[in-house]
């Protein structure tokens, strides 16, 4: 059984539901960023999802922007972003760890070396926000042949026939966008969410997550009321960026994490 | 008004290079539709829309009526006496023409795709167009169609062109257009792409994003390449009336690539007709600031497609440089990429300084004062005429005039206007 299913099983058996947090690898440097994502899972953090920066990340928002472009200018790579991923693995072998960026870097990497060295480094999964199911053949299959999964996105604008295109192939869980928009702005309207999940649970078991808005322990708790699990990203991001300098940071974040995941 | 082939019945034949691209929107390895699954259905049914109106005779008769009474079409295929005698050396010298779509309304051939587009975004019932600009050209063609046709228009445009193409910026104002300035990234024509991108991901239910140039995710590639060809498929007619024959050499600028896919398509199928395309080499394609993709660029993903694209080993795009807004771009349209792969185009770069040069001759040769865009096909034009011979029939797409320009001219001669 994978990390990510074993996380959700004894969600399940707990009678309780997911949070995945999101941090970019490389931002406010290696080292902070490494140290924050260390201290996520005992504040609370079922599962953790680390942003492979990008420079030109179309679907993302002013904050995650902002970030991928400083992971970079800190001299960012994929090789940096698998080291971090293997010095957390050194202390948690437990953790679900979801790598989330564009295809460009990806493909640039060569699919089947990313695949190989994103295993070994010991990350469970993968959300390339660009590559629809039309054009992810070429990931997906090293991606299942490696035992890794490739987590596939559902919008409020997928329905009818398109929906079982998207959930075909999927596995890991659905990361469900609960806006149309771009990450960390509107606030999605949850019963439209509610009902979209409803329906997406009539065709497939996999678990659905509810990701894009969420900012608040609020949110999250409204959120995690009609799915498996919660993702909170740009809330985090933009708490990490304005304290930066704040040498309590890991704490300030533990903090966050900990309000959020009692309100799950 | 020139009869066209819209129906794409001659093209589709198994060997040809005009069949593409195949049903998932591919020419060979490139193209695609990588965009965000909240856009996935909206390319799809924009996809849908384009097809049945690509199929249907009402649509291509209202093309053509706006083509010929607003844009001014055809525009005219000259014959340029001047620029010939010019570079003719001995018994060597090409005979030139200019196919004139600078002469169109709004002064650059920008026009031809936005007045298609927006006929496409009317049948899909859409009521709010936006669009991405460089040059600011697309932004004014596009504000255009929409004050034509009455539909709220927004334009994001990077910060930098904004600045340095205030003209055109006020253009759109007139026109009735909101101009938003781009200030994420590098702040120009590839962050206007991505800004317009996102907004549109936001504003799926109303908005229709008007592409403005050969690239973007399938259909984009396709249907601007049809709505552009309509420079090709004169310039075909044009030629056999007045030569009696097919030209010998095509060239245009590339930027995305919008007049050259326009001029070069019908043509594919002619085999002794010789394609070049010439990108903005900048300070040099051996320097790190040019916006040449093919020359000086690799395979990748971005903007909702697979081609080519500038970026570092890490496939982090990197910054174009072109004195040229309209070809400031990192990417080029997929179409391309295969053509240059398959090397049935070629394709060369010139620098700023040669295009420079170029724009000042053709000033003086011909009293036309082309756009830095096309400056850089007149460039290449310089450089190859006199080597060809007295025979030799060479087309160069004159797609853009310099008024737009004569700011960014005159700085770099050190005039002040």
């Amino acid at each position: 059984m994978s990390r990510i299913e074993k996380t959700f099983s004894a969600l399940k058996a707990a009678n309780k539901k997911g949070l995945v947090t999101f941090v970019t690898a490389g931002d406010p440097s290696i080292e902070v960023s490494l140290d924050v994502l260390k201290n996520l899972p005992a504040s609370g953090a079922d599962f953790i999802e680390i942003g492979m920066p990008f420079t030109d990340p179309m679907a993302d928002g002013p904050a995650i922007q902002a970030s991928s472009l400083r992971a970079l200018e800190n001299g960012m790579n994929m090789k940096r972003t698998f080291q971090i991923v293997t010095d957390f693995r050194a202390h948690n072998d437990n953790t679900p760890i979801i790598l989330m960026g564009y295809f460009n870097p990806i493909y640039a990497y060569g699919c089947e070396d990313f695949i190989t060295d994103a295993k070994k480094a010991g990350a469970d999964g993968l959300i390339i926000v660009d590559l629809p199911p039309e054009e992810d053949e070429e990931l997906r299959v090293p991606v299942q042949e490696a035992g890794l999964d490739l987590i596939r996105l559902i919008t409020p604008t997928t329905i009818g026939t398109r929906l079982q295109t998207v959930i075909k192939n999927a596995s890991g869980f659905l990361y469900y966008v609960s806006i149309t928009g771009v990450t960390g702005t509107k606030s999605a309207n949850i019963e439209e969410v509610g009902a979209h999940i409803q329906e997406i649970k009539k065709h497939t078991d996999i678990p659905v997550a509810v990701g894009f808005g969420i900012k608040t322990p609020e949110d999250a708790q409204n959120m995690s009321q009609i799915a498996d699990a919660v993702v909170v990203g740009s809330a985090i991001v933009d708490n990490m960026h304005q304290n930066q300098n704040n040498e309590n940071l890991t704490r300030l974040i533990s903090n966050q994490v900990s309000a959020l995941k009692k309100a799950v | 008004m020139i009869a066209l082939d819209n129906k794409k019945s001659q093209a589709t034949a198994a060997n040809s290079l005009r069949a593409g691209p195949d049903e998932k929107g591919h020419f060979g390895l490139y193209g695609g539709r990588y965009v965000a699954e909240t856009l996935m259905p909206l390319i799809l049914s924009v996809e849908e829309e384009w097809h049945k109106a690509r199929d249907d005779q009402a649509f291509w008769d209202e093309f053509h009526a706006l083509a010929k009474d607003y844009i001014g079409r055809p525009s005219p295929l000259y014959f340029a006496k001047a620029t010939t005698e010019h570079y003719a050396k001995g018994d060597k010298g090409a005979k030139i023409y200019f196919k004139r779509d600078e002469l169109n309304h709004t002064g650059a051939h920008k026009i031809n795709h936005c007045l298609g587009q927006i006929l496409v975004a009317r049948r899909m019932g859409k009521t709010r167009i936006i669009a991405e600009t460089g040059a600011g050209q697309h932004g004014v063609a596009t504000a255009t169609v929409c004050a034509l046709f009455d539909m709220p228009c927004t334009v994001f445009m990077g910060a930098e062109d904004v600045e340095r193409q205030s003209p055109n910026v006020f253009r759109m104002k007139l026109l009735g257009a909101e101009v938003v300035p781009v200030t994420s990234g590098s702040g120009t024509l590839k962050d206007a792409m991505n800004e317009a991108l996102r907004h549109w991901v936001a504003n799926v239910d109303d908005t229709y994003y008007l592409i403005g140039t050969v690239a973007g995710p399938h259909p984009y590639p396709e249907m601007v390449r049809d709505f552009q060809s309509v420079i090709g498929e004169e310039t075909k007619q044009q030629m056999l009336e007045k030569e009696g024959r097919l030209p010998d050499t095509l060239v245009a600028c590339i930027g995305g690539g919008s007049n050259a896919m326009g001029l070069f398509h019908p043509f594919l199928d002619d085999p002794t007709v010789n394609m070049i395309g010439v990108e903005a080499g900048g300070f040099g394609v051996d320097t790190d600031k040019h916006a040449a993709s093919l020359t000086g660029g690799s395979a990748g993903i971005l903007h909702g497609m697979r081609s080519y694209f500038l970026q570092n080993d890490d496939g982090q795009i990197t910054e174009a440089h072109s004195i040229s807004a309209g070809l400031d771009y990192p990417g080029i349209g997929p179409e391309h990429a295969y053509l240059h792969d398959i090397e049935r185009v070629q394709y060369v770069s010139v620098t700023d300084d040669e295009a420079l040069d170029a724009f000042k001759m053709l000033s003086k040769l011909e009293g036309i004062i082309p756009a830095l865009e096309p400056s850089h096909a007149f460039a290449h034009v310089m450089k190859i005429a006199s080597e060809l011979p007295k025979e030799h029939i060479i087309v160069m797409n004159l797609c853009g005039r310099g008024d737009k320009d004569i700011f960014t001219v005159a700085e770099k001669l050190g005039m002040e206007i």
